[in-house]
């Protein structure tokens, strides 16, 4: 398949990246100099787009490459790729479920028990030489918290599984109501937010759940409430957050995603009720390496004409 | 019971400070209006209860010197700052605060985890700094399916192992005698353990024998994969053992909640990456530190009034 020629849209993974040089002609588009003279020069010969949470496969960039078959996301989100253009245009998507499921639920658990314990700032006390000093401050118990989900798919499953063993009263909201469980529903996000304790983002990034979590919704979950967002950042409306976090109109929040990264909001910095991760939902060793695999494996099923293993369109 | 006389060793709650001195004639040990040994002098014989923690309790010398201390009621659940022996032997009855941190304390263990393999004050930090617009982390370990051994499986460790296995995580531990009714597999010793398990976790009460039950070679055994939390004593643990081992790659990383002097810390860890350190905070929550406190109330109401104590010690 050495001919094929794949284009990998930004940075992702060294294993990936080495992976599929060996295999095909890859192409890496942040290495090109001239990008509009390089997909004009290249357009007949990419047959696959590899790409990420960053950076997908817009119209423009579908549209510039008249062969195209198949986008391998190294996500499970799909956001950054017109998947209308795609199945308009018969090209292949393919995702990766499943394998970062418990990473990403592992992370939410983990941002509810730094936010509510002050993990990062008590560990910042003690290596400041301030415990010497004083005791550190009463935190907040996370045992028997109420957690409302927002999305209950295969990442907000895991996420409720392990809060159940927390004797955390599970609640969510998603499109609708999922009658084969006995967590408990509620038709829309404010009456979710204005009756748990933590809310956590855990749904796909689509036109209708861009702002999901809004000033309301922020509202309704409280002076006492904190969010986790481990979804996309446009879930939230962040300069409404990042008001409620400052003035104190919410309690905390715990945040992997933002809406302009690697840029996150310099207000926040200084809060002791903030943790804010780096988009590090799914990067641990074990699980990018399963990714990877799940990219080339999917690739290779294309390209053999054998069916794909995680087939979005 | 405004008559009755009740010594606090150290400041520990201000709740707690404010109910016993509403119910009882408390003395508080830190702040004397006259000298300790003037203090001892004309005191120590109406003290009938000593209120104690983890951080002073009440020990040979102070027992001693209070010829009608009735009971010991420790704001903790851990007793290794009480002579236990001398209080038997003098039929001082003694309480703690059982079950009512356990969850906290179990929730600790867990994040503490999550916190060391994921790196997630060193992400946190590396975002507040502003540094993530250069460029990203590298990558963390996962955490959910890993294998966790608990040495202790009482309250807290069973708490810590429920939770545990919410993740996927294969459970062993290792404790004095085997617990029936469990499925987690059982080793009779702590090398085997630690040499089976990528994250141990010290959950056991500290006695004389559990001091440095974590030393060199459990640390070896565990290896430059595996991480070590301790929420039980820092005494439990060979602290300069553990320190080399970390400043020296000979283990993965640790979550520490309890140290050997506290409120000392190993300075040469404050540089060192892929380790956690908070301040004793397992049970330190609003809603748990009250419990406690009302416990360690109802524990001397009950044994002034006659009745049953509430979580004797036997």
């Amino acid at each position: 398949m050495e001919s094929i020629g794949v284009l990998m849209a930004c940075p992702m993974n060294p294993y990936l990246e080495q992976e599929l040089d060996k295999r095909f002609t890859l192409h890496r588009f942040w290495k090109v100099p001239e990008k509009s003279t390089f997909l004009t020069t290249h357009c007949n010969s990419i047959r696959a787009v590899v790409g990420n949470a960053s950076s997908g496969a817009d119209a423009q960039m579908i549209e510039a490459l008249p062969k195209l078959e198949i986008v391998a996301s190294f996500s499970v989100g799909l956001d950054k790729i017109d998947l209308a253009k795609c199945k308009e245009k018969g090209i292949r998507v393919t995702n990766t479920p499943d394998v970062l499921t418990e990473d990403v639920a592992d992370l939410a658990i983990g941002l509810m028990l730094a936010v509510l314990r002050k993990l990062c700032e008590s560990d910042r006390y003690v290596r400041s030489g301030k415990w010497k000093k004083g005791s550190y401050m009463l935190t907040t118990k996370f045992t028997g918290k109420r957690v409302g989900i927002i999305g209950l798919g295969r990442i907000g499953m895991a996420i409720a599984k392990r809060a159940e063993a927390f004797s955390c009263p599970i609640s969510y909201h998603s499109r609708t109501e999922k009658t084969e469980t006995k967590y408990k529903y509620y038709p829309s996000v404010v009456e979710l937010a204005a009756n748990c304790d933590i809310l956590v983002v855990a749904c796909s990034l689509t036109e209708e759940t861009r702002h999901i979590v809004n000033r309301k919704v922020i509202d309704a979950l409280g002076a006492k409430g904190v969010l986790i967002n481990i979804g996309r950042g446009p879930h939230v409306d962040e300069p409404e957050l990042v008001s409620a976090l400052v003035e104190r109109r919410i309690g905390g929040a715990g945040l992997d995603v933002f809406e302009h990264e690697p840029e996150v909001p310099e207000e926040l910095f200084g809060l002791d009720n903030v943790v804010l991760l780096p988009h590090v939902g799914s990067g641990t060793v074990e699980t990018r390496k399963a990714m990877a695999d799940l990219v080339l494996g999917n690739l290779e099923a294309h390209f053999m004409n054998k069916p794909l293993l995680t087939p979005v369109v | 019971m405004n008559n009755i006389s009740v010594l606090m060793t150290c400041p520990m709650l201000e709740y707690l400070e404010k109910q016993l001195e509403s119910r009882f004639n408390l003395f508080k040990m830190w702040n004397l209006s006259s000298s300790k040994p003037d203090f001892f002098k004309n005191h120590s014989g109406s003290i009938k209860a000593v209120v104690g923690d983890t951080t002073v309790g009440a020990d040979s010398n102070m027992i001693d010197s209070l010829p009608n201390l009735e009971i010991v009621a420790s704001y903790s659940v851990g007793l290794d700052k009480i002579d236990l022996e001398k209080c038997k032997d003098k039929g001082i009855k003694v309480t703690n605060t059982p079950d009512v941190l356990t969850n906290d304390v179990a929730d600790l263990g867990i994040g503490l985890a999550l916190a060391v393999m994921r790196k997630i004050c060193v992400c946190d930090q590396f975002v507040k700094s502003g540094n993530w617009i250069n460029g990203d982390l590298g990558l963390a370990s996962k955490f959910s399916g890993k294998s966790v051994g608990i040495v202790g499986l009482g309250r807290i460790g069973s708490a810590i192992a429920k939770r545990s296995e919410a993740f996927n995580c294969h459970i062993s531990y290792h404790s004095r005698s085997e617990k029936p009714n469990t499925n987690y597999k059982y080793y009779s010793n702590i090398v085997d353990l630690a040499a089976n398990c990528q994250i141990l976790i010290v959950a056991c009460a500290l006695t004389e024998e559990t001091r440095h039950i974590v030393n060199r070679k459990v640390i070896d055994a565990l290896g430059p994969k595996g991480i070590l939390i301790n929420i039980g004593r820092g005494a439990c643990v060979d602290e300069p053992e553990l320190v080399s081992a970390l400043l020296e790659g000979r283990l993965g990383g640790a979550g520490i909640d309890v140290f050997e002097n506290e409120p000392n810390v190993p300075e040469e860890l404050f540089a060192v990456e892929n380790v956690v350190l908070v301040p004793h905070v397992g049970s330190d929550t609003e809603e748990t530190s009250k419990a406690m406190a009302d416990l360690v109330i109802s524990n001397l109401e009950a044994h002034f009034k006659g009745e049953p104590l509430l979580t004797p010690v036997t």
